[in-house]
């Protein structure tokens, strides 16, 4: 398995052909105290960048995008009842959702765990 | 730094604000703390359950001084400022000749003159139309000097009276003026919350001293803008430019309590004709109101509101999460046959259509202080 990670701070962890996606410390930092997370439904696709889930925090409505192309095949339905999840544990419990990777090569457009680090300190 | 940053002016707290953590943004002209790193939930619940102080120096502080100046500001505001006692404090709203709000403002009768405070956004706005209608024998004063802090919370009372021993029995909406440590300050028990507390005008070089005093009590954390805004909205309470603005009158926007019945009789204050057949006539074609989503969602400001057939019915004019409420919590404006508590409508939230309902507010009961 391997984790990437996206310039809009999502995660990808890649297991065989499906990726589970969520998003990162630094981002739910920044967005403050999430409220709301809307998922997308089990069969919906997306292609790589579209908008595919939204978080609420108390201050405001962020997007979601999708960082590869593929099918839902599972969504995390703890958030419905607990967005907070995502606050407490970004990168486990407060996952958003599973995607077929159909593409690996879209892979290759996202970043490794050092890349990323880099990244955000280049933002602060 | 930005060019806004640059622009922007600061409050006498700011570098309080710096050292306390806060997350400064632009707002109104000023650079003010949305949140500190307590964040925008915990500082909200803080209030509601212990004391919040928040800094609110960017709004306007104005003092009209002369014989009459309560019968002169009559002509500008609804509300009933003759008739009030010294020391007392009344809500009103500047109006224009249609009806419409200019600001909402908090007028205090004093011995010897008239203490106003003003939003930020729309204080230089007041001050040129006050300016505008002045009479010779009135003088205007912006008190550019002092700074404003509120300190909010079932809490509040009892940390304010640790210094000033007199706030305590203070009646909701009352003035005194009381020394805190050694300086004499403007203590108002009013709000923006929906908490008992106080609002607390301070000589702008001892503001930060005060808060530090303050802040040294265990009851009190420092709250930002993004907490002032959660509180203000779950207690109902109107944010100009937002849920009030000049295409609304008092009507319209639910505010008619705030216009006594010697007002309602004779008039004499701009819009008059227009807001007082409102009254009379119950002739609104929109109202401001409260509503609740179902489920979980959110709805932001501008979300139409829709009937079963798609109509757009009215607006979200604030709208977010209620960390005391525990869920999301709307208010807007919606036609007057949709207004009843309990009507079922729908919000567009993002392509899709969710079902909410109209309700009263306050969404959390207000704690005012009344002497029994």
């Amino acid at each position: 398995m391997t984790i990437y990670y996206s310039e809009d701070h999502e995660w990808i962890n890649v297991e065989g052909s499906i990726g589970t996606v969520g998003i990162t410390e630094y981002a739910q930092n920044a967005l403050g105290d999430i409220v709301f997370v809307e998922v997308p439904e089990v069969g919906d696709e997306f292609a790589k960048g579209d908008e595919v889930s939204v978080v609420e925090s108390v201050k405001a409505a962020s997007e979601i995008y999708s960082p590869v192309t593929g099918e839902i095949t599972a969504v995390n339905e703890d958030l419905e009842e607990n967005a907070a999840l995502v606050n407490s544990s970004p990168d486990g419990d407060g996952w958003f959702f599973k995607v077929t990777v159909s593409n690996k090569d879209e892979l290759e457009e996202l970043m490794d765990a050092g890349d990323y680090k880099t990244f955000i300190a280049g933002l602060e | 730094m930005g060019e806004q940053d640059r622009n922007s002016l600061k409050t006498p707290l700011y570098s309080l604000h710096e050292e306390l953590g806060g997350k400064m943004v632009p707002f109104a002209n000023y650079l003010m703390p949305v949140q500190y790193p307590l964040g925008v939930m915990a500082e909200h619940k803080h209030t509601r359950e212990h004391a919040g102080l928040f800094d609110v120096s960017h709004m306007g502080q104005v003092v009209i001084t002369g014989d009459g100046a309560d019968v002169w500001l009559e002509t500008l505001v609804p509300g009933n400022i003759i008739d009030l006692k010294p020391g007392r404090i009344r809500y009103t709203m500047f109006t224009n000749e249609d009806g419409g709000i200019l600001d909402d403002l908090m007028i205090t009768k004093r011995d010897n003159d008239m203490f106003m405070v003003v939003n930020a956004a729309c204080k230089e706005q007041d001050i040129a139309h006050m300016r505008a209608h002045l009479p010779d024998h009135l003088k205007l004063n912006e008190l550019t000097d002092r700074a404003l802090i509120a300190l909010q919370g079932p809490m509040a009372a009892t940390v304010i009276s640790r210094f000033a021993s007199e706030a305590k029995e203070q009646n909701f909406m009352s003035y005194l003026e009381a020394k805190i440590d050694g300086v004499t300050c403007f203590i108002s028990r009013c709000g923006y919350t929906g908490e008992d507390g106080h609002e607390i005008s301070i000589p702008a070089d001892r503001a930060e001293d005060i808060c530090r005093l303050l802040l040294s009590e265990p009851e009190v954390e420092v709250i930002g803008l993004g907490a002032r805004d959660s509180l203000r909205l779950e207690a109902g309470l109107c944010l100009y430019g937002h849920d009030i603005t000049v295409k609304t009158t008092p009507i319209e926007g639910a505010l008619e309590w705030s216009i006594g019945k010697r007002r309602r009789e004779q008039g004499g204050f701009p819009g008059a004709d227009k807001i007082l057949d409102q009254i009379t006539n119950k002739n609104i074609k929109k109202r401001r109101v409260g509503i609740l989503p179902d489920g979980r969602a959110p709805a932001r400001e501008g979300t139409q509101v829709l009937d079963a057939r798609d109509n757009v019915i009215g607006e979200i004019t604030s709208g977010g999460f209620g960390p005391t409420f525990g869920g999301p919590i709307a208010m807007g404006y919606i036609k007057t046959e949709f207004s009843e508590k309990g009507t079922k409508v729908y919000l567009a939230v993002r392509k899709k259509k969710l079902e909410a309902r109209v309700d009263i507010m306050p969404f959390v009961p207000q704690q005012y202080f009344r002497k029994h």
